[in-house]
């Protein structure tokens, strides 16, 4: 199998020219963040996960887990890299130092995340769902709760999950039929069936904690008669030792088109009297916190899509060196190395493109998220904060549809063997496939965008957006070369697209929203080009920059050049995904639901 | 007992060494550099001795230019105490390293100096023997294994055949080989704490050392590359060929 090794480089290179590292280190309580300690955490990360996680990727996927008598088993090999993970300090990165964290910004956060998911993807569900748990109760839960669980959950020591779909209640969660009974004792007894349990039960840890979407008996119909619970595995004594089984188990996993080693758990709440929990936050208030949850779970699957295209790059890279097969197009003496071939060329160009561009969007963001949380400004906050949620979306669909084209361009790459398993292209695309899915589809992720994050603001913030867009198109095109000339033409004719579907949805989504909303996915894949386009436009320009300076390390002109073929091949489409928006709405709902 | 390790900064092992242009040596510019693996082994090493209490302090040392406090971070991240950064921007061969590390080993009064058999770079293996001599202490090289006992050590020794044990007075030097150890991979909370221990900087100067090249690198070249292969009518022509044209038998 192929090894993977950080593109430590063009982190790098993101966070401190693009994203702005150094401003984040400036904010209040990031003072660590300096380069050169973010330089020497990826370093380690990557060492870790290229020699820890990602040879266990392969293996893990062919095994599988295993699920016997109500508990699960991890492949060979899990158990172990677990425990030098926690051991080593990883899990508790972003944990926030009062419960043993390092406190690290989440631009730093975002880098290491990536790693994780680049090298072993099953593997970084596990403390992506801790990560979110520990989220919730730093929101809502009680002094009491906190001491309770989370110096463990920081630490790793105990893994987190989220409770939250049942069988009739997947994206609508308006549906959740789970009860909540109090005990008159603070406690609550909680009855029903969760499904789709990411990490609901394992081997790697000594206690899972389950944050659960219950109803208490007089709440209300809907969501908002909706609480949120913290149900552990083992309940914790007053001393902090684990007490008895908690009646919350696992009684089937999934079987599933991809992460394989990542147990989906059917959990059953209640089968001998109740799983025992306590309420977090108030009561019918349970979806709120789970939207804040949410948010950060969104951005993380988006990383998963950037993650997985790396690694498919890297890979398909790898074989294309190495695969001799045709004769060069031109003339060749003898067969050559498929790297070669124009198409072949061509494909890397595309994967090697997009997963620059999704690293420079998603660290940008993760770094506005840093200054919407500490900026001690409370309008730079404010701004950056709605920068942050309208790219969530965008970050999340874009990413993750992104990275399923580009692992399937991946086994492309690799022919007919990359049909075959053995080669280790079509996990990649298995494992990618899921990512559109969760944490809410792109079909959800593309009308959050269109309804929630433009049409009811009246596009407030989308046009400050497109103006910063116009900035950095005005910079490339006074740049001199044929280079620039492209860049400059294609980010123009994609702010333009931008804005015309932009305007279209505020002007007519009151009017005519089901229209509108058939072109939601469409105007989604439109604002993920162009602000890839954007940022490998910026990226452009600061290399040019170091050029012009006197630098001469080989990174930068081919940071030029990516762009560029960015602009000639992936920026082409936006005109036409704007069509597709103003124009393509009525023609998707025209034929009667009968017809189908 | 106090452990001195000397780390060189070196190209990375992942990297793929190019020659420059004008065949003076190994183009460097825009390459990642890191610890040279043999001595990551030395500081892992002197981990393991201060864990099991047989040393007190591990005390990192590296000459060359400014970046090497990167690879001195490193070595702090896996646990040592603090470093000595020796910075100069001459050529630094492995007489003129001997004789720093001499000049820094005098004045810590370590116990035992610990470091890789060799740089991953120009594969010298001589810093260490150099060393020994310059202090006049005893030396085990190729280290496989090493147990400290009262003023002395005993080393096992990767030699051709086989595992050679000897017994060394301290102070000594011990150099390592592959099979020593395996080395850990820095925590985060230790990465975050390396930067704020304490690093000294001095110069050649400072210790009265000339560190000047005795060497002159006559030219840099890529091993040829491997021509095509070629069949043979018999075994008597392949064993000709072996004995007159490879000159592999005799």
């Amino acid at each position: 199998m192929s090894s993977y090794v950080a593109p430590l480089k063009d982190m790098m290179f993101v966070l401190t020219e693009l994203a702005g590292l150094d401003k984040v280190a400036a904010l209040p309580g990031y003072e660590e963040a300096t380069t050169d300690v973010v330089e020497a955490i990826l370093d380690e990360s990557a060492k870790f996960t290229g020699g820890v996680l990602a040879p266990l990727n392969w293996s893990g996927d062919q095994e599988g887990v295993t699920w016997t008598d109500k508990s699960v088993t991890m492949p060979k090999g899990f158990k172990e890299a677990y425990a030098q993970f926690v051991d080593n300090g990883w899990n508790a990165l972003s944990g926030n130092p009062d419960h043993g964290g390092q406190g690290l910004p989440k631009v730093v956060s975002a880098a290491v995340q990536e790693m994780w998911k680049s090298a072993n993807m099953s593997f970084s569900l596990c403390p992506l769902l801790t990560l979110g748990a520990i989220e919730a109760l730093e929101l809502a839960g009680t002094d009491e709760q906190k001491a309770m669980y989370l110096p463990n959950m920081v630490s790793g020591k105990w893994t987190g999950t989220m409770n939250i779909t049942e069988p009739q209640a997947g994206s609508d969660l308006a549906a959740i039929r789970s009860r909540a009974v109090p005990q008159g004792d603070g406690t609550y007894r909680i009855f029903g069936q969760k499904i789709f349990i990411t990490y609901g039960d394992h081997d790697m840890a000594e206690n899972t904690v389950h944050l659960v979407l219950a109803r208490t008996p007089d709440a209300p119909e809907g969501v908002k008669g909706i609480s949120l619970f913290v149900v552990p595995k083992f309940l914790v004594n007053a001393d902090g030792t684990l007490g008895a089984r908690n009646d919350v188990h696992c009684v089937s996993t999934e079987h599933k088109l991809g992460i394989h080693a990542s147990p989906t758990c059917v959990m059953a709440h209640g089968d001998n009297g109740g799983s025992v929990g306590t309420l977090v936050g108030k009561e019918n208030e349970g979806l709120k916190y789970m939207f804040v949850m949410m948010n950060a779970a969104r951005f993380a699957v988006g990383l998963e899509g950037l993650a997985i295209t790396e690694r498919a790059y890297q890979h398909a890279v790898s074989y294309a060196r190495d695969r001799v097969q045709g004769r060069a197009i031109e003339g060749s003496p003898a067969p050559v190395e498929i790297i070669r071939h124009p198409d072949i060329r061509r494909m890397l160009m595309l994967m090697r493109s997009h997963a620059e561009a999704m690293r420079a969007l998603a660290y940008s963001v993760a770094a506005a998220h840093d200054a919407a949380a500490c900026h001690p400004d409370a309008a730079e906050r404010a701004q950056n904060q709605a920068f942050v949620d309208l790219m969530i979306p965008v970050v999340k669909g874009w990413s993750t549809e992104t990275g399923n084209a580009m692992s399937y361009l991946g086994v492309q790459v690799h022919g007919g063997m990359g049909f075959i398993e053995e080669t280790g292209a079509a996990q990649f695309m298995r494992d990618a496939r899921i990512t559109t899915i969760y944490e809410g589809t792109t079909g959800i992720q593309a009308n959050d965008l269109m309804g929630r994050k433009i049409a009811r603001e009246g596009g407030a913030t989308i046009k400050v957006v497109v103006e910063a867009m116009r900035q950095t198109q005005k910079e490339v095109a006074a740049q001199a070369g044929p280079a620039f000339a492209a860049l400059a033409s294609a980010l123009g004719r994609g702010i333009d697209a931008v804005t015309q579907a932009a305007e279209y949805i505020v002007a007519n989504y009151g009017k005519n929203v089901r229209t509108v909303a058939a072109g939601a996915v469409p105007f989604l894949h439109l604002m993920g080009i162009v602000s890839g386009g954007w940022m490998m436009a910026r990226a452009a320009l600061i290399a040019q920059g170091k050029l012009s300076g006197g630098d001469t390390d080989p990174f930068y002109p081919a940071k030029i050049a990516t762009a560029r073929f960015y602009a000639d091949h992936v920026m082409t489409a936006a005109p036409g995904l704007a069509l597709e928006v103003v124009q393509g709405g009525a023609s998707a709902l025209e034929l009667d639901e009968t017809m189908f | 007992m106090k452990i001195l390790v000397p780390v060189k900064r070196v190209i990375d092992y992942n990297v793929k060494v190019r020659v420059k242009a004008d065949g003076t040596g190994v183009d460097l510019a825009n390459v990642k550099m890191s610890m040279n693996p043999f001595d990551e082994i030395a500081v892992e090493e002197a981990m393991r001795l201060k864990e099991a209490g047989k040393a007190t302090e591990v005390v990192a040392i590296s000459c060359g230019v400014t970046a090497c406090q990167e690879t001195l971070r490193t070595a702090m991240a896996i646990g040592a105490d603090r470093s000595v950064l020796v910075e100069t921007d001459v050529e630094l061969q492995p007489l003129a390293v001997a004789k720093l590390l001499a000049a820094v080993a005098k004045k810590e009064a370590p116990q035992l100096i610990i470091l890789g058999k060799q740089a991953i770079d120009d594969d010298a293996n001589q810093t260490g023997q150099m060393l020994a001599a310059l202090l006049g202490w005893s030396q085990a090289t190729f280290a496989s294994k090493v147990v400290i006992g009262d003023g002395k050590a005993s080393v096992t020794r990767e030699v051709d055949g086989g595992l050679e044990t000897i017994e060394i007075t301290l102070p000594a030097i011990v150099t390592t080989d592959l099979r020593l150890n395996e080395p850990r991979y820095a925590t985060l909370p230790n990465i975050m704490k390396a930067k704020k221990k304490p690093l000294e900087v001095v110069k050649p100067a400072d210790l009265g050392v000339d560190v000047a090249p005795r060497l002159a690198t006559v030219s840099v070249a890529e091993p040829p590359k491997r021509s095509a292969g070629i069949k043979v009518a018999d075994v008597a022509a392949l064993v000709d060929k072996l004995k007159n044209e490879a000159k592999v038998i005799a």
